[in-house]
């Protein structure tokens, strides 16, 4: 029964574009919002993972019987005693699943915390204690986890792009180049230390398994569960509403199987909440790099010669490469032209996508080798790079769908003040700090992925729309409200947008920096339709009506362009090479990376990525001993991210570029923002000193024994 | 005889007393968040490394985790879910939620105990490690933003929603806060450009 | 984390009773670092005895002009305390570099001399660990030391003490009072951490069942003129890599007095008498200044991946004692005017 009639009236201007607070926004101000880990079952019981002590072996036994024996211990879960799940089958996402989420199938193991086997207890205090008491003993093998430019076992390899492209005579070119720049840059293993450790209940409800967790696709870890499991992906709901930071770790992982295993096991809801310690070998990484670039260029800066090579590193279970050398292959041409990445695989845990994959640690080395080349050339770093502009993809030949960096540039040099600056380093002082500048540009890929949404009009006048998205601190949940009501032609407020479910049906992951493009399109392709339909005036029955959209045929009607977002990176820093500190002062990033929906959030966005760009920089490294396998100092005081005292004011800012293929112009900006932020500060820390830092964290130690690169007194 | 390795206790949050029996080993963090459906405290790291489960004890911010539950009692505990007053939100709160002092929100309840605590420390002429001169004839440090960083830089946020919070911070503290009419010293408006 | 008892002491004696002669019980001060330790494993108590109601949380001025500090008085309200910001400033300066605000407002002054160190292999119990387990071994020497000590280690242990209340404190000369079932006793700060040698788990000179009452700063003019400086892998909330805390008397461009401690160069905050010494009736220059450093840290030995401490604390020690030397100059000015 309903008499509402819902012909739209037109919003009196559009919400996309106009700054708007975050829906969830009371939610996570008053602690209302619950995330995976928070939200109650009755009769829950507590999992917790007991990880390898080595790198390298095989288990040889797990004696349960003590720890069994303790106050509250349900169940002890291993390789001897595990269901067996299938890991034969190729994802979502076109990838085979990491066999790290294949839990307790076999004795071997492949790294210092291997997941070995899931206590489950009444409380988490006693499922503690159990797995501490819990004895494994191992047989030991000799492990090799020492990662280097020169270990004799790197091949290459393809992973989201071919392995190696090339063009052009590279030793000729550098040979006719008037200036010449050549080295090697390294890059760290980084965590992402999401705010939020992974978190999983499982349980049966009536014949079907309920999963709550923490990811960035409900759809994608529902699918991938129940191919493990062998069930039909309807039998399986996960739930992930709140989602505490992903940063590109929380996909399918350890604590899921190990939450459906046991509640399986016992049949009562299992919650599997990760430590901060043991999400440093469960979840991913960024893995390190070694990075060779050379760059040769005429008189005028024009770039005759470019090579870049990374290395990085995968485990022995698994395929993973962090193309870092792939960055080139959009932003500068050269006569010859050459890229490769290469692995390594060791008895580490398998790295995966971590903000930036690629771009973030391969702009460091490229954009940092480009700053070599204007000192070399005597150009201003940011008109040689504005004078390397390809007019198409150096690589693929293909045309830019846009291309915008020189508007980035402009603007960001005229708001930073860059005009003013001598680029003479070493020369600028103010108590014991050095100061300098710099610049680096940036790029990330725009793309998007088949989605379905449900749109659904209420019979009380409001609009109800379902989507397997996820909002894990970017706003989507709030952008898609205003792309919706847009769409709707209606005030957002009418609009309640519902997420994280995957019963809502498949859509992207937040990922990519695809996401909200993906789900945007898929929610205007819904409400568009919606609103026709209601334009026609019919009334509107108690159950609403509804539409489905599917994108996956317009997304795969895109002609194939070179699709990127663009920017430009100005820092300033302050070092004292008596003491090696060094401080970021300020930093300024101008984005042209699509129409920006939300502004109060998409500033949010780019910027938290910038300050990731400082902490990549400045901090972030978590070592590895070489003797043990394992980490030292695996945790928030071991491991470096920048606090608040470690950022200043940082400002982001675009330019217009709406993408011209997008319903909505949207681009993506999840990743951008950290794209050529530690080579700026890098620059900048050149530009104070004199001396180049192509080791990343630029820590005081590093800084100490550069100096000012002038002879010692 | 071995001694007893639980307790009935009371505890007292956001004005009101919870009697439950804890396991010795449980911190106040998991006691909120797994005995009392209090879950708006967070737990980030579990080691006092993040700041993620402050809570105000007297009055003080703290770090949850590290708080056994059995030794809290006799103290009041303020919780996020106790900060705002009904249904109108702390400034901080407000100030949070009108300039985007956050992301994914998971750090953000201990940032906004973190703040509103360091509002009142402030008041009360703490110094901070950012203050060029502790002696007290200095006077009290105005509540700059190298202050409110350094203040609140026991509270990690990995989405770097820092610009934003300190702005947030700097607008609560010069607002009246709460009922006290108390206010702080008014923000300074930082520009890169 | 095993099960424990819990008991909280309302007295000082009634605290050491309760703690009795049980190798395995230990005294809960603000817990910000023993109950971690429970966490990771490290610290396996059989009983807990909480002693932050006791009453010892006052700051008080001594006749002779110094101050009482009360042990469960929290980092905070000491960095707080005008009489601490005004006679010791240092003091205030090195309580507030330390962790985090929340951290300051529980951790007690008896507690932060008591920490453990923060080497990684100490804190990780599936690795050996003289300090932890006496007899293993020590990793570090051959693995991660970036951040181990320079001074005074030895092939046993190379971990740091993480204090930084605790180098102001062994720079002015701190004496920590306890109280044992036999009665009350002191030791000097700087005879309160044992050295390291073969019994890096030995770490203080307290009697056993001893706790830990108050801490006695004697005066200290020269210590109204006091700064603490902290070089950390961030700008805050981290540990140590090199800190000082040093205080200068000068008169007509002599040191009449000098007092200069290290941190996180070894296993206890590092008095610097050596370069106190040069210090002491010389003039207060740079090459003085660098002279004394140089005495300091002659006995350095560093690991092959700490090597920079010792450039890092040759260049600190100066410019902190540069800062020291130049608020003299400036406030005799001030006088003069």
């Amino acid at each position: 029964m309903s008499t509402a009639t819902t012909r739209a009236t037109p919003a009196p201007a559009g919400s996309v574009g106009t700054a708007r607070t975050r829906v969830e926004g009371r939610d996570k101000v008053t602690g209302a919002a619950r995330y995976a880990g928070e939200v109650p079952f009755a009769d829950l019981a507590h999992g917790w993972l007991v990880l390898s002590t080595v790198a390298r072996g095989r288990i040889l036994s797990i004696d349960s019987g003590a720890a069994l024996a303790l106050p509250g211990v349900l169940t002890v879960l291993h390789h001897g005693n595990a269901p067996r799940v299938d890991v034969d089958f190729v994802g979502l996402l076109g990838t085979r699943p990491d066999p790290t989420c294949a839990l307790f199938q076999h004795d071997r193991v492949p790294h210092m915390g291997w997941p070995v086997a899931l206590v489950v207890a009444e409380t988490s205090e006693q499922a503690r204690e159990a797995a501490e008491t819990l004895v494994v003993q191992y047989e030991k093998e000799d492990h090799d986890v020492a990662f280097s430019a020169a270990h004799p076992d790197a091949y290459a390899m393809d992973g989201v792009m071919p392995a190696v492209t090339g063009k052009g005579d590279l030793d000729a070119e550098i040979a006719a180049s008037a200036t010449v720049v050549d080295a090697e840059y390294t890059t760290p293993e980084e965590h992402h230390n999401p705010m939020e450790p992974h978190a999983a209940t499982a349980r049966w409800d009536d014949g079907r398994l309920e999963v709550v967790d923490s990811n960035q696709g409900a759809g994608w870890v529902q699918g991938e569960l129940a191919k493990l499991f062998q069930m039909d992906p309807s039998a399986v709901r996960v739930r992930s509403e709140h989602v505490g930071g992903g940063f590109g770790s929380k996909g399918v992982r350890a604590h899921q199987v190990a939450a459906v295993m046991a509640a399986t096991a016992l049949q009562r809801p299992v919650r599997v909440v990760l430590t901060r310690r043991q999400m440093f070998t469960l979840i991913g990484y960024r893995s390190p790099t070694v990075q060779q670039v050379r760059l040769g260029a005429d008189a005028d800066g024009r770039l005759r010669a470019l090579e870049h090579r990374s290395l990085s590193v995968t485990s022995t279970v698994h395929e993973f490469v962090e193309p870092a050398a792939g960055v080139a292959r959009a932003m500068y041409d050269a006569d010859a032209h050459h890229t490769a990445n290469r692995v390594v695989r060791l008895d580490v845990p398998t790295p995966t996508w971590m903000r930036a994959p690629g771009e973030a640690p391969g702009s460091f080395a490229l954009e940092s080798a480009l700053d070599e080349l204007a000192e070399g050339c005597g150009i201003d770093p940011v008109e040689l790079r504005l004078r390397n502009e390809p007019d198409r993809g150096p690589v693929s030949g293909l045309p830019f769908a846009s291309h915008n960096l020189r508007a980035c540039f402009q603007e960001g040099a005229r708001r930073f003040g860059w005009a003013e600056r001598d680029p003479r380093p070493g020369l600028r002082r103010e108590g014991r700090w050095l100061l300098g500048t710099g610049t680096a540009a940036a790029s990330f890929p725009a793309g998007a992925a088949p989605s379905t949404a449900v749109a659904t009009a209420e019979p009380d006048g409001s609009f109800t729309v379902r989507i397997a998205a996820a909002d894990i601190g970017t706003g989507a949940r709030t952008a898609l409200t205003q792309v919706a009501a847009d769409a709707l032609a209606v005030p957002p407020d009418r609009v309640r947008v519902r997420i994280g479910d995957s019963d809502f049906g498949p859509a992207m992951i937040a990922g990519g920096s695809m996401g909200t493009r993906s789900w945007a399109w898929a929610v205007t392709a819904a409400a568009e339709e919606l609103r026709e339909r209601l334009a026609l005036g019919s009334d509107i029955p108690a159950e609403g009506i509804t539409v489905r959209s599917d994108t996956s045929a317009a997304v795969g009607a895109l002609a194939r362009k070179e699709r990127h977002a663009y920017g430009a990176q100005f820092a300033e820093v302050a070092v004292d090479v008596t003491t090696g500190e060094v401080r970021v002062r300020r930093m300024l990033g101008v984005f042209a990376a699509g129409r920006i929906v939300n502004p109060l959030t998409a500033r949010s966005q780019l910027t938290g990525g910038m300050i990731w760009g400082i902490s990549m920089a400045l901090h972030e490294e978590s070592v590895r001993d070489p003797a043990t396998g394992g980490h030292v100092g695996a945790d928030l005081a071991g491991y470096h991210v920048a606090t608040h005292a470690d950022v200043p004011l940082v400002e982001a800012d675009w330019v217009d570029d709406p993408d011209p293929d997008d319903p909505v112009g949207i681009k993506g900006i999840g990743e951008i923002g950290i794209v050529g932020a530690a080579a700026a500060i890098a620059n900048a820390v050149w530009h104070a000193t004199g001396v180049r830092h192509r080791h990343l964290p630029i820590r005081p130690d590093r800084v100490l024994a550069a100096g000012t690169g002038a002879p010692r007194a | 005889m071995a001694p007893s390795t639980s307790s009935a206790i009371t505890l007292n949050i956001n004005g009101e007393k919870y009697p439950l029996s804890v396991d010795h080993r449980t911190t106040l963090l998991d006691a909120l968040r797994e005995r009392l459906d209090l879950t708006g405290t967070k737990k980030g790291c579990d080691q006092g490394q993040c700041g993620a489960c402050t809570v105000l004890v007297d009055g003080r911010r703290a770090v949850s985790c590290l708080q056994l539950a059995v030794a809290a009692e006799g103290r009041e505990i303020t919780t996020i879910e106790g900060v705002a007053e009904g249904e109108r939100l702390h400034p901080v709160q407000q100030a949070f939620l009108d300039l985007d002092g956050y992301q994914c929100g998971y750090c953000t309840p201990g940032q906004i105990c973190s703040a509103v605590a360091m509002i009142e420390e402030h008041a009360a002429g703490w110094p901070s490690a950012a203050t060029d001169d502790v002696r007290p004839e200095a006077g009290p440090p105005s509540l700059t933003a190298d202050e409110i960083r350094e203040r609140m830089s026991g509270n990690l946020c990995r989405c770097g929603a820092y610009a934003s919070i300190v702005q947030a911070v700097a607008r609560a503290a010069s607002a009246p806060a709460r009922s006290d009419g108390r206010t702080g010293v008014a923000h300074t408006e930082e520009t890169v450009a | 984390m095993k099960e424990f008892g819990y008991r909280r002491a309302s007295d000082v004696a009634g605290a050491v009773a309760l703690l009795g002669a049980d190798p395995d019980a230990r005294f809960l001060g603000g817990g910000t670092n023993l109950v971690d330790l429970m966490k990771a494993g490290v610290e396996r108590p059989s009983h807990l005895v909480d002693v932050r109601e006791l009453p010892l949380d006052d700051i008080e001025p001594t006749p002779d002009g110094g101050l009482r500090i009360g042990a469960t008085v929290t980092n905070s309200e000491l960095a707080a305390h005008p009489e601490v910001r005004r006679r010791y400033p240092a003091l205030a300066q090195a309580v507030l570099a330390g962790a985090s605000g929340q951290l300051r407002n529980m951790a007690t002054v008896g507690g932060n001399l008591l920490q453990r160190t923060r080497c990684g292999y100490f804190t990780d119990v599936s690795q050996p660990c003289n300090k932890r387990a006496p007899g293993t071994g020590c990793p570090a020497v051959e693995g991660v030391h970036h951040n181990h000590a320079i001074l005074g280690a030895s092939d046993h242990c190379v971990a740091v003490h993480p204090s930084d209340m605790g180098v102001a404190l062994s720079a002015f000369d701190a004496v920590v009072s306890y109280e044992t079932a036999d009665g009350p006793g002191d030791v000097a700060l700087n005879d309160f951490y044992l050295p390291v040698g073969d019994t890096p788990h030995r770490e203080t000179a307290l009697p056993d069942g001893a706790l830990i009452t108050g801490v006695t700063l004697p005066p200290a003019p020269a210590a109204a003129r006091s700064r603490y400086r902290k070089v950390r892998e961030r700008a805050s909330y981290a540990f140590a890599i090199g800190s000082v805390a040093a205080a200068l008397d000068i008169r007509d461009g002599m040191v009449r007095e000098a007092r200069v401690a290290l941190g996180a160069v070894a296993s206890r905050p590092w008095r610097a008498r050596a370069a106190e010494r040069v210090l002491t009736g010389a003039p207060a220059d740079a090459a003085v200044f660098a002279a004394a450093a140089d005495a300091e840290l002659a006995a350095a030995r560093p690991l092959p991946d700490n090597a920079y401490k010792v450039t890092l604390m040759r260049n600190l020690v100066v410019a902190v004692l540069t800062e020291l030397a130049e608020d003299g100059t400036r406030s005799a000015e001030e006088a003069a005017r």
